[in-house]
């Protein structure tokens, strides 16, 4: 069995190779075929057109800019098979480290977000499916409803009005501590926990329709035992399915939430990057978020086998 | 000998999108101490929702709307969910028809009996693995050992009902419910579950309810046997005198369609015509459409008066009683 399980593992890490190569590649074919690059963007209106053009192909040659574009992307793969992942154009400064430290955050905030969604949405969505019909259920349902239709940066607006500018409970601005990662993680949480809530209502639903439900009835369990120790555990596996792929989602909302809030992220980097037209930042920014997306969805599918008895990898 | 169980005119109902179904109406029946009663009708006659009905299984939109149950001289109607739930598995206990899907896929084999032990006696986990272990030997799980770790999807179906009856038999209840506990299995195993049944009732006295819409089945295992038709008892007798003498023209009919011996899945005279759907209950005798017994006596009443149960040990609800 683990012996099997070990296997699976490596076989699926191997899997991500060609994946991340496919999503580099696309991502080089895009960056061809858009007109203005790093080094135009840098200069624009600030000196005059001759002397412009004399610098600008000088730094093209450096970073390798002059070359088309598919020779760029055998040497940049070369180098981020050797661990680097180049020079901001804009900074000069290595890639790695700012991008190092940004991503401890996004993932401090996505873990965090995460944990608040799985909380919020179990909780709402196991009463609602127990209460069903109940105006407790019917109540948990709306707020969620209006927590899937509302925006993400609508929701942040909000929680920043009141809590920040209001109360003044809360900074508005992130400064990487505990108290300014709050707001973003309520707000990039609550958002999730809605989508979830809704499912462990329909699968709480379906699994307590069952006929092992009404067998463990009649050895006189009760109710409680019977919620979290034969319907949860069957709920869970529909709602660690969602969760895998409402991961990806957590991680595009955290780029939004992370320029609303402020907080210094990947996705805030990413977005500076754009604008910035600074490509070894935003290449590094897919490369990553990419491979992490991967690495979870191979560790929701490990947890599956071991919810789920029926499901055994070979 | 006064009645173990004793349910009186029962009355089950559900709530549906074109109306209210009553499922069952008006049933009486009781079980004595270590007997074996048979409760047999076609399928859709209420005999589920019966014996569901017993231990308060009816889930919404269903409903025991009529009638007393009486369980050991308690009010099992009037039991508060806690009592109920005491009695629940422990003093009367269920089996079901698809045993497959009554254990719990994420559960082991082990956890699944152990558990009746630890609700229901103070034991600790470890003896009631080790008890759950000897209930599956008594039930002839092979190697009962590795067993007791298996999960329900490496079980076959006989061997998902042999769980089954080892978690209702664990705590020796004084009744077993056993509803259609082998129509779902391979016709090689019904036999042996039947026997096995039989064999652990019998050495442990508990009375064992035996729904099944197989006649087979009842003449091998029941003392006294229920006929059920469209929610309803026409006929009661002992298993002797229903086969010798089935005096409900349903119950003849039933008999006539009964397999031969050796070849269970022929069925030779089926009754013509099918059981009336819950919006459609004929007025008078809800078996007179079908009923041929009626047209050859002429009987008029049958159509316009719904006919009562009578009798005291010998019950019948039929206007043609007395009339041969
Ligand atoms: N959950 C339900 N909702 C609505 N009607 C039901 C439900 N369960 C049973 N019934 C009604 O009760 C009738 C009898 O069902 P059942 O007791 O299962 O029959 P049997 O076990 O004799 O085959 C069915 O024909 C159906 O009309
Ligand atoms: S009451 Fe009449 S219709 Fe009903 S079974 Fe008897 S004879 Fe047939
Ligand atoms: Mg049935």
């Amino acid at each position: 069995m683990e012996v099997l399980m070990g296997s699976y593992i490596i076989r699926r890490l191997l899997m991500m190779i060609p994946i991340i190569f496919g999503i580099l590649l696309i991502t080089f074919l895009i960056k061809a075929l858009i007109p203005t690059d790093a080094v135009t963007a840098l200069f624009s209106g600030t000196v005059t057109e001759d002397k412009a053009a004399e610098a600008i192909a000088q730094i093209r040659a450096k970073y390798d800019l002059d070359k088309p574009w598919y020779q760029q992307f055998v040497i940049y793969v070369g180098n981020v098979l050797q661990g680097d992942l180049g020079e901001s154009i804009r900074t000069r400064q290595p890639v790695m480290d700012e991008i190092g430290y940004r991503y401890v955050n996004t993932l401090i905030l996505t873990a965090a977000a995460l944990f608040i969604a799985i909380l919020v949405g179990l909780v709402t969505g196991i009463i609602s499916a127990y209460y069903k019909d109940t105006w407790l259920d019917v109540t948990s349902m709306s707020v969620g409803m209006m927590g899937i239709s509302m925006p993400a940066f609508f929701f942040g607006f909000v929680l920043i009005f009141i809590f920040s500018v209001q109360l003044r409970w809360l900074p508005v601005i992130g400064r990487g501590n505990f108290e300014s990662l709050i707001l973003p993680a309520v707000t990039l949480g609550f958002i999730e926990a809605a989508a979830l809530s809704r499912i462990t209502r329909s699968s709480m639903l379906d699994v307590l329709s069952r006929e092992y439900i009404r067998a463990a009835r009649a050895k006189g369990l009760s109710e409680t035992f019977i919620l979290f120790k034969h319907a949860l555990p069957n709920a869970l596996l529909s709602i660690l399915t969602i969760i895998g792929l409402q991961i990806g989602n957590l991680l595009g909302g955290a780029f939004i939430i992370e320029v609303i809030f402020g907080w210094h992220g990947i996705g805030e980097l990413a977005v500076k990057a754009i604008q910035w037209r600074d490509f070894t930042i935003t290449q590094a920014v897919i490369l990553i978020s990419a491979g992490t997306y991967v690495l979870i969805n191979l560790v929701v599918d490990v947890l599956y086998t071991w919810v789920d008895p029926r499901v055994r990898y070979d | 000998m006064t009645a173990l169980l004793e349910i009186k005119n029962l009355q089950t109902e559900f709530k549906t999108e074109d109306g209210i179904v009553r499922a069952v109406d008006d049933v009486t029946l009781s079980v004595r101490a270590g007997e074996v009663l048979g409760l047999v009708g076609e399928s859709g006659s209420g005999k589920t929702v019966t014996a569901l009905s017993i231990l308060r299984l009816i889930e919404k939109p269903g409903a025991i709307v009529g009638g007393s149950i009486r369980f050991d001289g308690r009010d099992v109607l009037a039991l508060a969910e806690k009592d109920l739930t005491e009695l629940r598995g422990d003093r009367i206990s269920m089996i079901f028809q698809q045993p497959k899907v009554c254990l719990n896929p994420v559960l082991t084999v082990g956890q699944q009996i152990a558990e009746v032990f630890l609700r229901h006696r103070s034991m600790e986990k470890k003896d009631a693995l080790d008890q759950s272990v000897e209930l599956l030997r008594s039930v002839g799980i092979p190697s009962p050992e590795t067993k007791v770790s298996a999960y329900p999807h490496e079980l076959s179906g006989g061997q998902a009902q042999r769980v089954m009856i080892a978690i209702a038999l664990a705590l020796t209840p004084r009744i077993l419910i056993a509803d259609e506990p082998t129509t779902a299995l391979d016709v090689t195993i019904q036999a042996q579950i039947i026997e096995l049944l039989r064999k652990l009732c019998e050495t442990t006295d508990t009375a064992l309810i035996i729904v099944t819409h197989d006649l087979g089945v009842i003449a091998e295992i029941a003392d006294r046997v229920a006929v059920m038709y469209a929610g309803q008892i026409v006929e009661e007798a002992s298993v002797e005198e229903l086969f010798d003498t089935p005096q409900h023209p349903y119950t003849v009919g039933l008999m006539q369609s009964m397999p031969t011996l050796g070849d269970r899945r022929q069925r030779l005279n089926m009754i013509p015509g099918s059981v009336p759907r819950p919006f459609h209950m004929p007025v008078g005798c809800r078996f007179s459409p079908r009923c041929r017994a009626r047209v050859e006596h002429g009987l008029e009443k049958c159509l316009t008066d719904p006919p009562a149960l009578t009798g005291e040990t010998r019950k019948l609800r039929c206007w043609l009683e007395g009339k041969e």
